[in-house]
This record gives structure tokens, sequence and C-alpha cells, in this order.
């Protein structure tokens, strides 16, 4: 292995830190600003676009590890490392964060320079809670995020800002002591905060009184990612935040920051607690279940582009969670492709969104209709993101949701039944949605003079068109390096399923 | 083990075992008799200087003593790893304070001259409890810190509110010292000596004397006063409201860690019996009742109070814990709360501006916006105090309740996390006025002077450090431990 194997993951983390920090000390001149936070995110969209293309795919297991120690006392390790879900996740916050800062050139005059400074930081971050392999690496990067998310909200958010921000932070952060707690337990029993070997411990049944903490430190986990999914019923957060934040943080908060509770669910509550895992199946799915169908009916009703949108992530996330608990290869494959294409999808639909608000300083559908008169580019780029939001074949959405569902016909028809339902609702309000913003007569004055899109908005949103589509005709580009990982992730569940049979 | 003293003249071994402390003491009379030469107009910055040196000069000594450990003056205080530590930290922290009080004394246009004196004789005190083993000794080393202290915390002349504080302080201190001579007394009865040693040899034994518990619980109340442990706190948001802010990050810091000093001698040195009860109450009571005090304040000063109640009683989590892990813990808790309370308190102090006009939320608003270097140093300070990783406060909270979980203890490490989550609100709330709101009115903030900007380039330095490689510090505390209990 070469050195830059073992060094590459820490150099896609620490490239956008170290570009916020040499920010810090950049005269305040905006426009130079905003080229540097530029030509940083797409180097490292650049540095980390080294890990699929040398990514072994058939190979399970951890690639590109480091593992060097850090601390003595407590035993922290710097140890670093992707799978195949992983290393997709850190490729789709490089590839996201770019766009942000190109949506943000112009809607972001006050405070330009902090705005970058904690837009690096934060990819920074978020980065890392997929790349560590060490527990406390892990809850340090998880919390680091609260803070920059919570300034790009507070400090750069419409109305009510202030109150979005404090909600986002204290709901993440109660959540995530009962997490530290577990992971503190857990370090305790074992004596490290190693990811693996903490896993090769429980299931090596050595430790002691694990059978009965182990339901405890499941939910403790499962709090803190069901949270930041957000899961039903602890989603209030997560309007609030959207409908408050800039663009760039509605697409970083929607296309990376929820992935970090569905994919902590995949890593840490399947990864060490797959009997756990197991008997709580039930009413997870249910609650996925009631995400998916609720999220869809709210979104169905709102008034607002953005709260729309919001609750339209709710109902996409249900999928996710459906998915990793229906414990079947399918239905791990499909949600993580799920996670990358809501990514992809609704970080461009924040955009638009943003675009627009730009423009008329309102998410009020009502305030909108006849749109695709003035705008045509405009309303190509929104129908196109809509009906790969939607899961139409051949785009991204498709792909997700069918293994998704496929898995849970398998898991229990009726989990797949009213999954599918979702797939329908999300068709109804994304279109009607639509219909109401673009199609017909223009009805207020001012859509009439209203400016289609600029070469720079382009440029934001053809990579993510282009790599919806791409995703939805090539998606075993993504599945064969995500189908060895969910394969590990299920191996313990086949040998309990084979032991019930052996019975 | 102990002897009557066979040899009544002092060894010079003895004088380099007390060389902080005597360097402390000559260096703050040289501040009282140069303050009448000079001019009054000029002589802060001087007389300053000189307290500057003298704590450099005391952590020169205290180095240099690290390599002579043993007892002295008739094994009435003992240099040890332990004590060096204490030392070490007490003499830092003096070190910063002057360095923050640089302006605060010009600003304020306060006196220097006792000003600094009672700074450096606070610190001699302070410096003597973490070395003294013998209980007399203790309660005079006690009351040299407190009464520089209460005098201390009068200074701001001119507003009645710190008169207030320095008498309120100095009645309930007294009070509070005489339960600590009074438990003195009847650990004397229950063992017939003052001796921390020999008490640990007689309350080692199976049959414990009852009134030696007596003798412990009321130590600890006096104690527990002079670290704002709840039910003792009720005098530290008034004290601390209205004492000068550079004073305050000095009190709320050296003096409470030779404190703990003293309490970890003991509790654990000592073998003190009944610890473990007595702890857990006082420990819960204090998170408790500070965070939820904090929640509601609108002055920081206040807050930062309450808050200092609240990190009290996190601490005192080490002391129920097992010595292995809970003195260790319960050290480098001192130090990493040193470093970023002494930095909190010389922003406020900094931003109060003349007259401490500054202190509410309501002032804080906007500051991102008018000094984005002040704000983000107060930021980290506050995220330290919240216990967000890699600032010295993560591990300093890690360390306590990992302490206390392998004590079993795990109620008390349940209402300790409980705590810490609400903490993180109102710490928090201050950062969200800094940044989120607009600036209300012209408050023009001054740029950071040399003097300033060096106590915060430390005590920042100093709380990333811990947070970032803690190990050093703990290993180094660690050490001390099996001295502490040979």
């Amino acid at each position: 292995m070469s050195a830059l194997d073992s060094w590459i993951l820490t150099l896609v983390t620490f490239v956008p830190l170290a570009g916020g920090i040499l920010l810090l000390v950049l005269p305040r001149r905006d426009r130079d600003i905003r080229i540097f936070a530029l030509v940083v995110s797409l180097l490292d969209f650049v540095l980390s676009l080294h890990l699929p293309v040398y990514f072994h795919r058939a190979q399970a297991g951890f690639q590109y590890e480091l593992n060097q120690a850090w601390i003595p006392n407590p035993n922290i390790h710097y140890h670093m490392g992707v799978d195949g879900v992983s290393m997709w996740l850190v490729v789709l916050t490089t590839f996201l964060t770019p766009l942000c800062v190109l949506i943000s050139w112009k809607s972001i005059q006050d405070r330009v320079k902090e705005f970058f400074i904690l837009l690096l930081v934060l990819e920074a971050a978020l980065i890392g809670v997929f790349n560590a392999l060490d527990l406390f690496l892990f809850y340090f990067f998880w919390e680091a995020t609260l803070i920059p998310m919570a300034l790009l909200i507070g400090m750069y958010g419409h109305g009510r800002r202030v109150y979005a921000a404090v909600k986002f932070f204290l709901y993440t952060m109660i959540a995530s002591m009962f997490m530290l707690a577990a992971i503190l337990w857990l370090y305790a029993k074992t004596g490290t905060f190693d990811f693996v070997s903490i896993q090769a411990a429980i299931r090596g049944g050595q430790l002691q009184s694990f059978v009965s903490a182990a339901p405890w430190l499941f939910l403790g986990f499962f709090v803190a990612f069901a949270v930041k999914v957000p899961l039903f019923p602890f989603h209030t957060w997560l309007p609030d935040a959207h409908v408050e934040a800039p663009t760039a943080g509605s697409v970083l908060l929607a296309g990376v920051l929820l992935k970090m509770g569905t994919y902590g669910m995949f890593r840490f509550n399947l990864g060490l607690f797959p009997e756990q895992s197991r008997s709580n199946a039930w009413w997870i799915v249910i609650l996925a279940l009631i995400g998916i169908i609720y999220g869809a009916l709210v979104a169905m009703v709102q008034p607002n582009l953005k709260k729309l949108i919001a609750y339209s992530s709710i109902s996409h996330l249900g999928f996710v969670v459906l998915g990793i608990f229906t414990f079947t290869q399918a239905g791990l494959d499909g949600a993580t492709f799920v996670m990358l294409a809501h990514g992809v999808s609704t970080g461009a639909l924040f955009m638009l969104a943003g675009i627009i608000y730009e423009r008329r300083h309102t998410y009020e559908i009502a305030e909108f209709g006849g749109l695709a008169t003035p705008m045509p580019v405009y309303a190509t780029f929104f129908s196109f993101i809509v009906l790969a939001s939607v899961g139409l074949p051949l785009l991204n959405g498709f792909i997700g949701e069918f293994l998704v569902l496929s898995g849970a016909f398998r898991d229990r028809a009726v989990y797949g039944v009213l999954g599918a339902t979702g797939v329908i609702w999300s068709a109804c309000y994304l279109l009607w949605m639509y219909q109401r913003v673009f199609f017909g007569k223009v009805k207020h004055e001012v859509n009439n003079t209203l400016p289609d899109l600029s070469g720079r908005e382009q440029a934001a949103l053809w990579p993510a068109a282009v790599v919806a589509l791409v995703m939805g005709v090539a998606p075993l580009l993504w599945l064969n390096a995500i189908d060895p990982a969910a394969q590990a992730a299920l191996a313990p569940f086949m040998q309990m399923a084979s032991k019930v049979v052996g019975r | 083990m102990n002897t009557a003293p066979d040899n009544m003249i002092p060894q010079s071994v003895d004088y380099i075992r007390l060389l902080p402390e005597i360097v402390l003491t000559i260096f703050g009379m040289i501040v009282m008799v140069v303050d009448p030469l000079l001019d009054e107009r000029r002589s802060q910055r001087t007389l300053g200087t000189i307290a500057l040196v003298g704590s450099l000069a005391a952590l020169g000594a205290t180095l240099f003593q690290a390599q002579y450990p043993g007892l002295g003056f008739w094994n009435m205080i003992q240099v040890d790893a332990f004590s060096v530590f204490f030392h070490f930290l007490v003499a830092a922290v003096t070190a910063v304070v002057v360095l923050t009080s640089y302006e605060y004394m010009e600003v304020q246009d306060i006196r220097a001259g006792e000003y600094y004196g009672l700074l450096l004789f606070g610190a001699v005190g302070m410096s003597l409890m973490s070395s003294a083993v013998e209980l007399v000794l203790i309660f005079i080393a006690l009351e040299i810190s407190s009464i520089s202290t209460y005098i201390l915390a009068g200074f701001r002349r001119r507003a009645a509110i710190s008169s207030e504080a320095s008498v309120k302080y100095f009645l309930l201190g007294s009070f509070a010292t005489a339960f600590f001579l009074y438990g003195v007394a009847l650990m004397f009865g229950a063992t017939g000596s003052t001796s921390i040693h020999v008490i640990a040899d007689v309350l080692r034994s199976p049959q414990v004397p009852v009134l030696a518990y007596a003798g412990v619980a009321l130590m600890f109340v006096g104690l527990g006063f002079k670290v704002a442990a709840a039910p003792f706190h009720i005098w530290t948001p008034d004290v601390y409201e209205g004492a000068p802010s550079p004073v305050v990050g000095f009190m709320s810091t050296a003096p409470k860690a030779a404190v703990f000093a003293v309490l970890l001698r003991i509790m654990f040195e000592a073998h003190a019996p009944g610890r473990i009860w007595l702890i857990w109450v006082v420990a819960a009571l204090s998170m408790t009742l500070g965070n939820i005090g904090a929640l509601v304040q609108d002055n920081v000063k206040r807050l930062l109070a309450y808050s200092s109640i609240a990190h009290a009683g996190y601490l005192l989590m080490a002391f129920a814990a097992l010595p292995g892990n809970g003195i260790p813990a319960a050290m480098f808790y001192t130090a990493s709360y040193a470093a970023m309370n002494v930095g909190a308190f010389a922003v406020v102090s900094h931003f109060g501006s003349a007259g401490e006009r500054y202190v509410t939320l309501e002032d804080y608003s906007g500051l991102g916006r008018r000094s984005p270097l002040l704000a983000a140093t107060l930021t980290i300070f506050l995220l330290s105090l919240i216990g967000i990783p890699i600032t010295g406060g993560f591990f300093a909270k890690f360390y306590v309740f990992s302490a206390a979980l392998q004590a079993n203890l795990v109620g008390l490490v349940i209402i300790g996390v409980l705590n810490s989550a609400v903490a993180s609100y109102y710490y928090l709330r201050v950062i969200v006025v800094m940044y989120m709101r607009e600036p209300k009115g012209e408050i023009s903030v001054s740029p950071i002077p040399a003097g300033l900007g060096t106590a915060l380039a430390i005590s920042l330095v100093a709380t990333i450090y811990m947070g970032v490689l803690p190990g050093r510090l703990l290993d180094y505390a660690a050490r001390s431990v099996n001295e502490l209990l040979h």
C-alpha cells in the first residue's frame, strides 16, 4: 500500500480545515475569499476521487486504513478507514461542497469570510465523521459538525434563525449525550475505542455483562442517530432548521448531515449490536413507515417550498431506515443508494429553492405560478430534479427505492406495501408543487421579469443533474463497492438466521 | 512516625521545600515597598511587572524544588509531585491574572500597590495549602489565602456592589473557616494528632473513632464553602458579580485548586471515613443547583459564578471515586478548569471596560461582529466549559466521569451527564447572543492590549493542549498519586 493510500483520508479530511484556517488570515476581500473557498473545495473533491478510483471493489472490510496511537490514556487512536458505504458518503460531501460555494456566491454578502470558514470547517467535520473508525474520534467529529452548522443557520439564516439554530443544537447535542454514555461504557469494558477491536470483542462474546447492557447501549446509539436522521417523532427540529437556514446550509444539512444518522445506524447499531437490532427492528420499521407516510402527507399540504422539501427529506430518509432494518442485501444496498441519491437530488432541490428565493425573497408556493414562461432553463432543471426525486426509472431516485422496497417485501409484505405508498405520495406532492409553481399563467406581475439562470447557477446545477442521470443509468458503478460492505454488515444476521433454522 | 523535632534549627533543604512561598513573599514585599516611591499615576505598570516577575520566579522555584522531594520543617510540609503540580498551577494562574490586570488597573483607575501585593500574598497561602501536611498549618495557609481574596473582592471601591461582595465574602468566609477549625479540633481529639500522616495511620485501623466522622464533616463544610460547593454556595453569585473581573478569574481558580488539593490530602491521604456519601450528596447538589441557577442569569459574571458552582460539583465526583482514578482526574480537572475560566474572565474584564459597565448578556450581542477575535476566543472557552471534544474541558469531564463509573457510582454519573446537557444551554446562549444578535447601541470594543493578549493566548493554548494531548499531564498526575498514597 502506498503512502498516499494510507494518508489520503487524512488529506481529504483536513484540506478543508486547513483552507478554513488559511481563510482566517486572508484579508477581507469578498471576491478573493469566494474564489479561494471554491478552489479549496474543488481540490478536496479531486483528492477524494482517489478513493473510488483505487478502491478494491470486491473486497469487504476497511480500506485506506491508518491507525496511529494518539492519546495513551484514555486509549484513543487516530484510526481512519472507509468501506464501500462510507467512501461514497465522503465523495458525496466533497461533491456537494463546491456546489454550495457556488450557490452562496451572491446570496451571502455580509460576513463573507466567516461564512466560508464555517462552510469549510463543516465540510472537514462531516468527512471526518464518515472516516473515523475510533469511537472517540467519531464522537469528536460528530459533535464538531454541530457548531459550524448551528452558526451557519443562526448567523446567515432567515426570520426565526436563532430559534432554529438553538433548537437544532440542543436536540442533537442532548441526544448525542446518550451515545457518549454508551461509548464510555464500551470503553470501560474493553479498554479501547477502536471500532474494529470492540466489534471483535463483542462478537467473540468476551465482554462482561454485555448481554444485560446491550439493549441500553443499542438505544444510546440509536437515539443519537434517530434524532439526526430524523426519525419520526424526533423530526421537529428539521423543518425549522431547513426553513431558516441559508441555501448552502440546507444543502449540506439535507445532503450530508442527515446521512450521519443513517450511516451511524448502519455502522454502529448493526455493526455492534446485531441481536438488539434484530429484536428492536419491528418498532423501528414502524417508525420509519410512519415517517415515510407522515412526511409525505405533511409535505403535500405545505404552502412553503422549502418546508415541502424538508418534509420530503423526512419521507425519503424513512426509506433509508426501512432498508437498513430489513436486514436484507437488497435493503442495505438500497438504503445506501437512497442516501447518495437523496443527497444529490435534494441538495439540488434546495439549490433551486435558494435560486428562486434570491429573486423573490419568498418561499411561498402561492407567490409563484407560470414560472416556466419567464424562466425556461430553470423550469427544465427543476423538472429534471423533481423527476429524479420522485423516482422515475433511469434516474437516481428509482434504483434505491426499488431496492429498499424489494428488501422490505422480502422481510414482510406489509412493510413493502406501506413503503410503496410513499413513492406514490412523493409523486403527488412533488408534481403538484411543480405544477403550481411552473404551469399556468403568470399570476404575479413581478414574476414576468424574473431573470433565468445565470452561468454560475447553471454551473452549480449541471453537475448535480448529470450525476443524477449517471446514477440512474449505471448504478453498478456505485453498488459494486457498496455490496461487499453491506454483505459484511449482514454476516452476523445470516448466522443468526442459520442458528434459528438449525434449531 | 511523627517524632518530636530533635533539632529545632531548620536545614537548608527545608528552605528549598518552602522556596516558592518565600519567593512570592519577597516579591509581595517588594511591591509594597516600591509602591510609595513611585508616582501614583505611573506606578501601575511597574508594580504589575514586579508581580509578574515574582510569579514567574515562583514558577521557576517550583521547578527547582521538584528535585528535592520530601518532608520539611519538622514534617509540616511535604514536597511531592502532587504539591509541585498545584504550586505550578497557582503560580501560572497568578501570572496570567497579573497580565490581565495590567489593563484593568488603568481602565478602572485602581491603586495597584496593595492589589498586586495581595495577589502575591494570596498565592503564598494557596501554595502553602497544597504542600502542608499538618492541619494547623493548613488552617493558617487557608487564612492567608482567604484574607487576601476578601480584600481583593472589594477593590472596585467606587462600586457599592464590590464592597458588598467583600463584606459578604468576609463574614460568610470567616464563619466557614470556623467550621474548619472546629473540625480540626475534633480530629485532633479523635486521633491525637494534627499531622495528616499520623491521622492516616489511626484512621486506617479497623475501628475508626466516631469523633473522626464529625471532624471530617466539619472540615468538609469549611472547605466546601471555599470551593463554592452546594449547599455552601450562596455567597458565590453576589461576590463574583461585585468583585473585579480579574480577581474573579483568580479566586474562582487558584484558591479553589488549592482547597481541592487540601481536600484530596484529607480525603485520600488521611483516609477520611464516610467520604463517599458525603461527597455524593454535595456533588449532586452542586451540579444541579449550579446549572439550574445559571439557566436564568442575564449577567455574564453571575452566569459564570453559577457555572463555577456546577463545575465544583463535577470535580467533587472524582473525590467519591477510587483514589487511583479519582486523584488524577481531580487534578486534571482543576488544571483545565483554571485555564478556561481564567481565560473567560480575562475576556469579561476586557469587555466590561471602565466601571465594568458591560456585563449583561445584552451587552454581548453582536460581539462576533464588533470584535471577532475576542468573540472567537470566548467561544472556545465556553465550548471547553460545555465539554466539547479537543478542549481541556472535555477530557476533564471524561476522566472524572470514568473514574466515578469505575467506582460504580452510576447514579452520580447519570446526574452529571444530564447536568452537562442542561449546562450546554446557557453557555450556548452566550455564543448565540455574540454571533446571532445584532449589536445593541454603540458599545465600542477597545483593541486588545499586549498583556491581555498574552494572557488570553496562554489560557487558549493551555485549554487546547489539554484537549489534544492530555496524556502527559494525566501521566504526571497519576505518578503523583503513587507518592501520595505510598
